[in-house]
């Protein structure tokens, strides 16, 4: 491993975990304002959504983004068994074997 | 899941989102494995860095020999909402000891926080770090050993994706946010729905001029803030 790897390595991770603790830090020391939680409680909803979304689609730079077929298609079971049996488990496993099943079949 | 706080329930319910960690985990050291990065190398990053589409994005850059800087700088962005699920989760944990919060902190991924936030609304929005530790550590556990298992096995597999593992994390996503809609009082579901909708139609627009990790972070901030303009007034 050169020193470029082990450099770069060390201070991504630098970054990334003072965008996880420092947070921490500030808000155990600070009385949050109402405005700020009632901000913050639409994080779970929005960023979930944002990230599901984001894996529908295939950023083309200049362009309107393409669509992920096979991971549109592999959702539609997926969120039926969510519905049908509220368990996380069952969501994930009916994913990948529908994933797997379309890319057998030469879908998407 | 059900309202136990302990470190072992932690470990407990954090086990359906483990399949995630490990489809991406694999691909992951897969694609080190055919850039020429070494075993070692491979779980440093995964220890160190851990975090998983930044991992991708710094192998492709240094495979094309990037600066450090923009390495560096790429890696803050797509990470950056960490800073949003930080803020959002930190509040729940005032009460306990700076050093477990900064050790929540130091382990908290996209998956263990919607996993908390799916856990607060069985448990009467109260969390316990022990809990948080166990999910934390299993998940941090499991990503390290699948991404060096994927670096090892890289010349075996030359598909990774062929038995669909790659889709385990966004079935999780699909999961967790389903369980969030419908298990989340304190806000209407059609409230939800709402936010839902507009984080969706704000995505697409936003892919038009920033990639996926930026369009992201923008989305969510949007969708926070448009959750407050649409929500009933107290």
């Amino acid at each position: 491993m050169t020193n470029y790897i082990l450099i770069t390595i060390l201070l991504a991770g630098l970054v990334t975990w003072l965008s996880r603790v420092v947070p921490f830090a500030i808000i155990k020391n600070l009385t949050v304002p109402r405005w700020l939680i009632n901000f913050l409680s639409f994080v779970p909803v929005a960023i979930m959504t944002a990230i599901f979304i984001e894996s529908l689609l295939i950023y083309h730079a200049g362009h309107w983004p393409g669509f992920n077929l096979e991971n549109i298609y592999a959702s539609i079971p997926a969120i039926v068994a969510g519905v049908l049996t509220k368990s996380l488990l069952a969501v994930v496993i009916t994913g990948v074997l529908a994933m797997a099943a379309i890319r057998l079949l030469g879908w998407g | 899941m059900n309202a136990d706080l302990t470190f072992r329930s932690g470990l407990k319910d954090v086990i359906p989102t483990l399949f995630g960690y490990i489809g991406v985990g694999l691909a992951m050291g897969i694609v080190a494995n055919t850039s020429h990065l070494s075993v070692l190398a491979v779980l440093l990053m995964s220890l160190i860095v851990y975090a998983g589409s930044a991992q991708f994005i710094i192998i492709s850059m240094l495979l094309a020999g990037s600066p450090i800087s923009a390495i560096v700088l790429s890696t803050f962005l797509i990470n950056s909402r960490m800073i949003l699920m930080s803020m959002s989760l930190a509040q729940y944990f005032k009460q306990d000891s700076l050093l477990n919060n900064i050790g929540i902190g130091s382990l908290l991924t996209d998956e263990t926080f919607a996993l908390s936030m799916n856990k607060l609304n069985q448990t009467d929005h109260r969390l316990k770090p022990n809990w948080l530790h166990g999910a934390n550590l299993l998940a941090y556990a499991i990503w390290a050993l699948a991404t060096v298992v994927g670096c090892l096995l890289g010349h075996l597999i030359t598909d990774p994706n062929q038995f669909g593992l790659d889709f385990a994390v966004v079935g999780m996503f699909i999961g967790l946010l389903y369980l969030q809609m419908i298990t989340d009082r304190s806000k209407p579901i059609k409230l939800q729905l709402l936010v839902v909708i507009f984080v969706a139609i704000t995505m697409y627009f936003l892919m038009r001029w920033f990639p996926g990790n930026i369009a992201l972070l923008l989305a969510t901030l949007l969708g926070c803030g448009f959750g407050m303009a649409v929500s009933p007034h107290d």
